[in-house]
């Protein structure tokens, strides 16, 4: 790959903080935690990549450093070519931020005059800012608020309105930190349409932080797991499932209740609460597939109800830190 | 950039009609009460008062009473608001240094002040109470340079109280100290005139605190005619030099302490 292609580099970063414990009355003890501890990564333009990772991680402290508001305290950065903190305003026309539990729109003016205080700020040409302005507001509803004060928003309207003012600009990267903490389902959904449709149109890289699973499957194609400032994983959904044995679920109602002496191809079923016709099969890697299971027992035991559950991302981090440590 | 963020810095404060008109009668209250104690100490002392005749006097206080909203003396707290959040990681976000845009909203705002808060009272002073109208057309030009000047200034040492949040976190002490030395030293209270001399004088060169009120005031009541108001202006515009050096600087401080300690 060549150089230009590359949004991202980090190797080696390390964000140290001093942290001080009280020992005595007056005495004082100084340790210092790292942060993020030897994190590498490369991204590559257009790449949607989620960073994921438990409170405390160090996902918003590596956001942090590089978008240029932290300074590492070991380790090389460059975002598209620029060493973050020392060319932070250089930086800031190209890079777009949004940060979940932060504004940065003006508070008690409408959202209008805020996306043009902002082509003011960035000093973006009227055309180009009207292009990017009127795509936003169709992909998210932005006319039915947009002469609303910024403080009277609700949570997804805020949010929508702080996504169009990360992108206005035109950044070639796009860091969200926590975009769909706290909306509701539609509003989550429309955040997230969004930023697909704008991954697909592949001129805007997205580093995307979040708890939510959905994001995740819907949105991110390259997953970097992070747990006590270390990469732990690197790679897709589907890579990170079967390296750490995570495993969908059939749960069936079924007509009679669950004898247990079925052979269903190495496919293990289990009682779970009071209903002994309501059984879960866990599928392991190698074992029949969902739609084999369902077959079998639809041809071996009356079948009612059917659902599968995907395994969860929080389980899948789960395991992965009994196996990281 | 700048004149786009000064109009909505205007629309801003343009949208709170009751407090703009709360603080208005305020203003007005207290202008009232200022102006029967100083004129009633005036007409004690003979009609002139360390060289201040009643008239001037009622200028002085109504100006003043218009000045202190204008230069926003008090109650400004939001870099330090947003220091204390963690929003002001978005003030990093942008293209340019928050002092500048901070700034360019904050002269949107005196000019919706000087409309609105500064107007109000003193044509109110005028019709009411003695007044002293100045008698050299070019008294008016130079009022206005010192009352941008004092906004200037006024400016940069309320940024310079916020910047002690990125230390502080929370600024009560500092903003309450800022206040009370404001309050005084700036001749809101009384005319720094009527203090002695050398201490007058250690005041007027040696803290900014003058600059923001006592000048401006002085350069409406025409105090030591054209070179008294060029002196002024001039102390003005050197303490508005020193103070935004220091703002710059400590910022930058702040800056590197933010970055490298993190929020």
């Amino acid at each position: 790959m060549s150089e230009s292609n590359t949004v991202v580099a980090v190797s080696g970063l390390r964000k140290e903080f001093v942290v001080y414990k009280k020992t005595g009355r007056l005495k004082r003890e100084k340790t210092v935690v790292a942060a993020v501890d030897g994190v590498d990564l490369r991204i590559e333009r257009g790449e949607m990549l989620g960073y994921i990772g438990p409170n405390g991680a160090g996902k918003s402290t590596t956001l942090k450093m590089l978008t240029g508001i932290l300074t590492p305290s070991a380790g090389e950065v460059r975002v598209c070519g620029l060493e973050p903190v020392p060319r932070r305003i250089a930086l800031t026309r190209r890079i777009g931020v949004v940060f979940g539990q932060r504004s940065v729109l003006w508070w008690d003016l409408p959202l209008r005059e805020s996306f043009d205080l902002l082509r003011h700020v960035f000093r973006v040409p009227a055309d180009e800012h009207a292009a990017r302005l009127r795509r936003c507001r169709e992909m998210l509803d932005l006319d039915e608020f947009a002469d609303t004060p910024v403080r009277q928003l609700s949570l997804g309207q805020r949010m929508r309105g702080e996504l169009t003012a990360a992108l206005l600009h035109g950044p070639e990267i796009l860091f969200l930190d926590e975009p769909t903490i706290g909306l509701d389902v539609v509003s989550k959904q429309a955040v997230r349409s969004f930023l697909a449709e704008t991954a697909r149109r592949g001129d805007t890289t997205i580093v995307l932080t979040t708890h939510d699973l959905a994001d995740i499957e819907r949105l991110c194609k390259r997953l970097v797991v992070i747990d006590h400032g270390h990469v732990v994983h690197d790679g897709t959904l589907d890579a990170l499932h079967h390296r750490y044995g995570s495993r969908r679920q059939v749960v069936v109602d079924l007509e009679d209740p669950w004898s247990g002496d079925l052979d269903l191809g190495g496919a293990v079923g289990e009682i779970d609460g009071e209903d002994p016709r309501r059984v879960t099969f866990s599928l392991t890697n190698g074992a029949s597939t969902a739609g084999e299971l369902v077959a079998r027992l639809a041809t071996t035991v009356g079948l009612r109800d059917v659902s599968i559950v995907e395994p969860d991302i929080e389980d899948v981090i789960a395991r992965l830190y009994a196996t990281a440590r | 950039m700048g004149a786009a963020l000064a109009r909505a810095g205007f629309r801003r404060y343009s949208t709170y009609r009751q407090a703009t008109l709360a603080g208005l009668s305020t203003n007005i209250v207290f202008g009232m009460l200022r102006m029967y104690v100083l004129v009633a100490a005036g007409a004690a002392a003979g009609g002139v008062m360390a060289g201040y005749t009643v008239p001037q006097l009622g200028t002085y206080i109504w100006v003043g009473q218009g000045l202190l909203a204008t230069i926003l003396m008090w109650g400004w707290t939001e870099l330090s608001d947003r220091v204390r959040s963690g929003d002001v990681v978005a003030d990093l976000l942008r293209p340019v240094n928050p002092v500048w845009t901070y700034l360019a909203t904050d002269l949107g705002r005196a000019g919706h002040a000087a409309l609105i808060r500064l107007l109000v009272p003193v044509l109110f002073g005028a019709l009411f109470f003695p007044f002293y109208w100045p008698r050299e057309p070019l008294s008016y030009p130079l009022f206005g340079v010192s009352l941008v000047l004092a906004v200037l200034l006024c400016f940069a040492c309320r940024y310079l109280v916020n910047l002690t949040a990125f230390w502080l976190l929370d600024i009560r002490g500092v903003v309450s100290l800022w206040m009370a030395a404001a309050g005084v030293l700036s001749g809101l209270y009384f005319p720094l005139a009527f203090l002695p001399g050398w201490l007058a004088a250690i005041l007027q060169y040696g803290t900014p605190f003058p600059s923001l009120m006592q000048f401006p005031t002085d350069v409406a009541v025409e105090r030591g005619g054209l070179a008294g108001q060029l002196e002024r202006i001039g102390v003005q515009v050197a303490w508005t030099a020193v103070m935004y050096a220091v703002v710059f600087y400590v910022q930058r401080r702040a800056m590197r302490k933010l970055v490298i300690q993190g929020g």
